[in-house]
This record gives structure tokens, C-alpha cells and sequence, in this order.
């Protein structure tokens, strides 16, 4: 059996999305993004991005990381969030719990002070899922078997296929 | 930290390489990039600084086929081997499931070697973690250099634990594969046995 450190099933991906969603279209954004700070991609909600979101999801995780570490420095405890500006498109970036950060990408379409009044929300929001999440992962892992021995040797197979000399 | 998503029925991990300056951590990861089919590998990002030194990290995502269902992703990351680097060495250890040591075999980067092994022993202690809860895996490269150490003798030096290890010529693609296969692996059992 596999047990990650952290997991998200069908219904918290749902309940992540529906929060995501609502947000995108009261601040509106033009993508939002969620990840967590090792860089994975969690969910996006928006239009499709014409960028790679799998190397967008790293930078972010790791611009996050890089400011958590500037604002210890300076005796901060950490920045719950980042804000880059750009002449057409901006970032909002907002710390929830358990080390996952939400991106928000918006345009002139939008004000920041809208963009950060939802974000407000939406963190209170996602904060709860997440936490909720964690609360249940404990038992929830034994509950799936997919991840037998079968699984494993599956993947090694994969592994062996993908890097043949 | 691996990630399960049921919904979209992926598990992603993440492998750094770990090392010394110019020990060769880059070119393992540029040689996998450039000999795997494209619709198995993500883009190369590299964070690196004029000289071509890697000021932040490289990193690159592939991707397996489907088992049961379910993706698995490996995301590998580089760190800068340099010294004063250590701030972004550290940051790029966070959630980090597996280690690949890529070692310099040349006489004159012995004591480079020891002091990235101390650096990651160190830098691992700050979140709470260990070189044996973690698959670890060693890559002895540089083994065409005419002052290369023995293997044997940089494994009893610098491996006295046995770690698996590999000889390396990253340049020419030699050890990389395996270096990288074995890691991955040893994730992949992790996972399922933790």
C-alpha cells in the first residue's frame, strides 16, 4: 500500500475546485492555480494556460520558499503573501495551511484590491478544506489498496521502460 | 513529500541531486533531457547564472506510463553545488523523497566531497530528517579524470554506510540512467512499505 505524505481524494478535489472556481470568477482573475510548496501541481481552474504549468507550479513553489527564507531572515515569521506586478499580467500569491499556496494570475480585467479582497476569502476557505483533508488522511490511506505489490513492480516495469539504454 | 492525487490519479515525488560544485549534477539531468522521447519529459528549467553555474536549481519533470490507472511523475531537481549557495540548497530539499549524491572521483575534489556530504547531513537535520529515512543513491562521476580515486577507496571513505553507488561519466551519459533508475525505485518501495 502507498501512503504519501499528503493525499487529496475526489470529493476535496471537488470542494478545492468549487472554492477555486468561485473565486476566479469574483475576483476576476484570469487563472487560478493551486500548489503545494515542494512544487506539485495540486488543481488549476481558467481557461487553458499557454505556458508549461508543471515548470510554472516549481518556480512558484520555490519563489514562495526563497521569500519564506528573506523574511526569517529579517525576523519575520513568513510573508502570507507575494505580489508581482507586470505590465499586462500580475501574480498574487497567498500562504495556506499546510504548506499549499494558491496563485492568482490577473490582468487589467481586474484591480488588486478586488484580487485581495477575494483571495481573503477563498484562503479562509481552502484553509478549512485542507485541514479537514489532513484530519482524515490518517484513515482514509488504509482504504485504498490500489498500491499493492502488483502496483509496484507495475511502476518499476515503467521505470525500466523509460530509461532503456 | 509525495503527492497522491485520486482525482486526477497521479503521484508525483521529487528526487534532488545533491553534491559538490562542477561534481557533474547538471549534466546528469541534461543528459536524461536530451535522450528521452518528448512525450515522456517536461522543460528544463534552469536557473543558472551567466557562467552557466546553477545559481538556483535545474529542474525536470517526466513522466511514466499509466499503472493501474494511476501516473507517476518524478520531478528531479539539482541543487547549486557551491558553497555560498547553501540558503537555496536547503530550500530545494523541502519534500524531498529521494537523494541522488553525485560525487567528484578527482583526488583534488575529495575534501569538496566531504563537505557536501556534511552540507546535506546538516542541511536534511533541518527539517527533521535523516540519510537513512530517505532512498539515497551515490554516483561516483568523473571516473575518466586521470586523478580519479579508486571506488573502492572513495567507498570506504565517503560510503562507509554502503549506500548503493554507481560509476559515473555524466558527460558521456555513462551511470546515468542507472543512478537514476535505482533512486527511483528506491522511492517507489518507500512509498509502498512506509
Amino acid at each position: 500500500m502507498v501512503r504519501a505524505e499528503w493525499a487529496i481524494f475526489e470529493e476535496d478535489y471537488w470542494a478545492i475546485n468549487n472554492v477555486l472556481d468561485d473565486l476566479l470568477r469574483s475576483s476576476r482573475a484570469s487563472n487560478v492555480v493551486l500548489i503545494d510548496r515542494t512544487g506539485q501541481l495540486v488543481s488549476q481552474c481558467g481557461p487553458e494556460v499557454d505556458f508549461d504549468l508543471t515548470s510554472f507550479a516549481s518556480l512558484c513553489a520555490a519563489d514562495f520558499e526563497a521569500n519564506y527564507q528573506l523574511a526569517k531572515l529579517i525576523g519575520e515569521r513568513d510573508f502570507s503573501t507575494l505580489f508581482h506586478q507586470g505590465a499586462r499580467e500580475s501574480m498574487y500569491l497567498a500562504k495556506i495551511a499546510k504548506g499549499v499556496v494558491l496563485v492568482v494570475l490577473f490582468s487589467k480585467s481586474t484591480t488588486l484590491g478586488l484580487v485581495r479582497l477575494r483571495v481573503k476569502r477563498a484562503v479562509e476557505e481552502l484553509n478549512e478544506i485542507i485541514e479537514h483533508l489532513y484530519e482524515k488522511l490518517e484513515y482514509r490511506n488504509e482504504e485504498y489498496d490500489t498500491f499493492d505489490e502488483g502496483f509496484t513492480r507495475g511502476v518499476e516495469a515503467e521505470i525500466d521502460n523509460l530509461f532503456a539504454d | 513529500m509525495s503527492l497522491i492525487n485520486y482525482s486526477s490519479r497521479e503521484i508525483n515525488c521529487k528526487v534532488v541531486y545533491y553534491g559538490p560544485g562542477l561534481g557533474g549534477k547538471t549534466t546528469n539531468i541534461q543528459y536524461v533531457y536530451e535522450k528521452l522521447a518528448p512525450e515522456t519529459k517536461g522543460k528544463l528549467v534552469t536557473l543558472a547564472t551567466e557562467m552557466d553555474r546553477t545559481l538556483f536549481f535545474d529542474f525536470l519533470p517526466l513522466e511514466l506510463g499509466e499503472v493501474k490507472g494511476f501516473k507517476t511523475r518524478f520531478h528531479l531537481y539539482t541543487v547549486p553545488g557551491q558553497v555560498y549557495y547553501n540558503a537555496s540548497r536547503k530550500l530545494i530539499l523541502r519534500g524531498v523523497d529521494g537523494i541522488v549524491f553525485v560525487g567528484d572521483s578527482s583526488e583534488s575534489r575529495f575534501d569538496a566531497n566531504i563537505e557536501a556530504l556534511y552540507n546535506l547531513h546538516d542541511n536534511l537535520k533541518e527539517y527533521d530528517l535523516s540519510l537513512e529515512q530517505i532512498p539515497f543513491v551515490m554516483q561516483w562521476n568523473k571516473r575518466d579524470m586521470p586523478d580519479a580515486i579508486p571506488m573502492a577507496e572513495l567507498n570506504e571513505e565517503l560510503n562507509p554506510e554502503g549506500y548503493d553507488n554507481f560509476e559515473g561519466i555524466a558527460v558521456q551519459g555513462v551511470g546515468v540512467f542507472d543512478t537514476l533508475k535505482c533512486v527511483a525505485k528506491k522511492v517507489l518501495r518507500q512509498l509502498q512499505t512506509s
